[in-house]
């Protein structure tokens, strides 16, 4: 891991909110023996034949910096709701540590443990977890009124969190009179009624049938621009880890086999085992420009002239070449029909024959909206920050990208 | 077998309900005339000095109300009554009544504890379930010997062998109910910083309720059923009629009687399973 945060622009503070290190879980009996057989590097299925112990978590070291969503994405099995549990101690690590604002988790007393829990971590769950004898309100309360706090200031937070995932109207039905999307909607603002600085949220979709999903995506995402909370999330789904993480990290077997931006783990998976998982993930949804553009071919408008621009055409196989200032400032493009013509005539400058309807994104547009834009251009799409050329995609980039295949980087390091 | 001689099992135990008698007189003489003489009071002076025709219109309402108003249950109720205060038997009931509800009311009062102790605890629950599955197989009239000895005759001695003999329910129930809460619910109570108390008094007590609420009534149904068996060590009601009967060869009488406990039997079993269904669902 060599970048941490990325297009986040708050401040950087010294201690990441989340560290987790050398973290593991063995269920079981003698579990203290058994991580001597992780520190030999034995599989999870030796473990288990040799001592009879499940691993749940396998050496799990991460930080999670704050404001960014975080998501441990794994299939059943994988340990990321263990992992999950270790960092509230819902379940008691067999190892290793667990920072909350640099303080270790794994070694408070119940009471400070208890505090942490009620300021600093809120948890949302798979199936809700709401209670079905309480209302909405004195759900969304539950967390402010086991920390004792006034009953009428409690009763104004629930309402407001609330309010903010569409539940205003609401408040007075049990929990079994709303629907799935509903019921989670209250679980969420149960979790954000106490202003906690972290969330968890394990599977909170998984329940929801796809549509809902897709929309509490959509709204969590929306909620995470204004409240800026550090969100661990956990699922199982790829397409969700893409959508919504700022970073994610890959489960197996109990081990963490990757963590990266999306783009990174779809681009540079770790090993087969991530390649095989990302392979039929819908690319075109997080692939942005950046990641399918290429070095671009360009001539200077002071320097070249149409010779030059011809020669450069010929040479790598073009119809068409953009045209930039020493700036790298875009200008336009000249085709090679009209450099030809203009080479016949001798003139030595390409103004006369610039084209200016430039086909332009910019690098964060994502892959899906290329499509039109590509598909209606004689020219390959320029690629511009800031008004300079970083890059250009072809055709053939996308459909490659789509398909799976490596990636040209070229556009990068520029 | 002639290797063993007999064990003096039975004379041991005479020699510990000796001692117990001897060691605790003070306690349970207390017990005899302070809670005996407010058994009285209640049944008598109480309970009696209602008028009849009220008690039933008061029965009757209630009936009405805790039945979501239908009426099936008020008619039984207040026929039923009538019958029995038709068949001169209305002292014998309000004796029956106050037995019954002071037994139950004390096995509640110590069943719900211990079956929060056996909830919260491994071990409770290993020691717990041997010694209730004891209670509940004994045969009844075991318990008056012990209850005579430390009680003598009367109704205290008839509520303490049926709190022994109806306190199991309302324990297993309670634990049954707090360890059917769903471990997502008791993970998210955790996951909030509840404390043990809370946990139990905001989520786990609330959510075991309808089942602890059912082990209440099969405790009240077991303290009825122990009322004809008590009377045979003295306590007063429906069941000495039944004796009555039953030494005289009198089937009438000991009919009458029996159909008087069976008609506050269903009353008092359908006012506390309506109470259980009350509430948003």
């Amino acid at each position: 891991m060599k970048r941490t945060i990325i297009n986040k622009k708050e401040e950087v503070r010294d201690v990441p909110i989340i560290q987790v290190e050398n973290l593991s879980k063995i269920f079981g009996k003698n579990a203290k023996k058994a991580t001597k057989y992780l520190d030999e590097g034995l599989s999870k299925e030796d473990i288990l034949e040799k001592t009879g112990n499940t691993v749940g978590v396998n050496r799990a070291s991460f930080d999670v910096e704050e404001g960014e969503i975080f998501v441990i994405m794994g299939l059943s099995g994988s340990g990321k709701s263990t992992l999950v549990r270790l960092i509230n101690r819902l379940i008691e690590p067999t190892e290793g540590s667990v920072y909350i604002d640099g303080q270790d988790l794994a070694k408070m007393d119940s009471k400070d443990l208890r505090e942490v829990r009620r300021q600093k971590l809120s948890m949302v769950f798979q199936r809700f977890g709401l209670f079905p004898h309480r209302t909405v309100l004195e759900n969304a309360e539950f967390g402010l009124e086991v920390q004792g706090i006034d009953k009428n200031e409690r009763k104004e937070k629930a309402k407001k969190s609330l309010e903010m995932v569409g539940l205003g109207g609401y408040i007075h039905q049990f929990p079994g009179q709303l629907s799935g999307g509903m019921q989670q909607r209250v679980g969420l603002a149960r979790a954000l009624a106490n202003d906690p600085e972290v969330l968890l949220m394990d599977e909170a979709f998984s329940a929801l049938d796809p549509l809902i999903r897709k929309e509490m995506q959509d709204e969590l995402l929306e909620l995470q621009e204004s409240m800026k909370k550090t969100i661990l999330f956990i699922t199982h789904d790829l397409d969700e880890a893409l959508r919504i993480g700022d970073r994610i990290a890959l489960m197996k077997d109990g081990r963490i086999v990757q963590i990266g931006t999306p783009e990174e783990i779809l681009v540079n998976p770790a090993n087969d085992y991530v390649e095989k998982f990302v392979e039929d993930v819908d690319r075109s949804k997080v692939l942005t420009a950046e990641n399918i553009m290429k070095r671009p071919e360009t001539v200077d408008i002071q320097k070249h002239g149409p010779r030059t621009a011809l020669e450069r055409m010929r040479k790598e196989g073009l119809s068409s070449i953009y045209v930039t200032d020493a700036k790298r400032n875009l200008h336009g493009y000249v085709t090679a029909d009209d450099v030809s013509a203009a080479v016949k005539q001798d003139s030595d400058n390409l103004k006369g024959i610039l084209r200016t309807d430039v086909p332009k994104v910019d690098p964060q547009t994502p892959m899906q909206q290329i499509f039109d834009i590509i598909h209606d251009s004689p020219v390959p799409v320029a690629v511009i920050e800031e008004g300079k050329l970083k890059g250009v995609i072809v055709r053939g980039a996308v459909l490659a990208a789509l398909a799976g295949s490596e990636v040209n980087l070229n556009g990068y390091d520029s | 077998m002639g290797m063993i001689p007999k064990l003096p099992v039975a004379e041991w135990i005479d020699a510990a309900t000796e001692w117990t008698t001897d060691t605790f007189e003070f306690l349970f003489d207390f017990i005899k005339e302070d809670f005996g003489d407010f058994i009285e009071i209640v049944a008598e002076d109480w309970l009696m000095g209602i008028p009849i025709w009220l008690f039933i219109i008061v029965v009757g309402v209630l009936a009405f109300f805790a039945s979501g108003k239908k009426l099936g249950l008020t008619a039984f109720s207040v026929i039923g009554l009538w019958f029995i205060a038709n068949q001169e038997l209305w002292e014998e009931l309000m004796n029956t009544f106050t037995l019954v509800i002071f037994a139950s009311l004390i096995s509640v009062i110590i069943g719900v504890p211990f079956g929060i102790w056996m909830a919260k605890s491994k071990m409770a629950e290993k020691i717990l379930t041997p010694v209730l599955d004891f209670m509940q197989t004994m045969p009844a009239f075991v318990y008056l010997i012990p209850a005579v000895a430390f009680f003598s005759i009367g109704m205290v001695p008839g509520v303490f062998a049926s709190v022994i003999f109806a306190t199991p329910p309302t324990v297993r129930f309670t634990n049954l109910g707090i360890r059917q809460v769903s471990h997502e619910l008791i993970e998210a109570s955790d996951a909030f910083g509840t404390t043990g108390t809370q946990k139990l008094f905001k989520v786990q007590l609330p959510m075991a309720k309808k089942t602890i609420m059912a082990g209440i009534n099969q405790t009240v149904m077991l303290a009825l059923s122990m009322v004809v068996i008590a009377s045979m060590i003295g306590a007063k009601g429906l069941g000495q009629t039944v004796i009555t009967g039953l030494q005289r060869a009198e089937v009438g009488t000991g009919f009458v009687a029996g159909l008087g406990i069976v008609i506050l039997a269903i009353i008092i079993d359908r006012f506390t399973q309506n109470l259980n269904t009350q509430r948003g669902d």
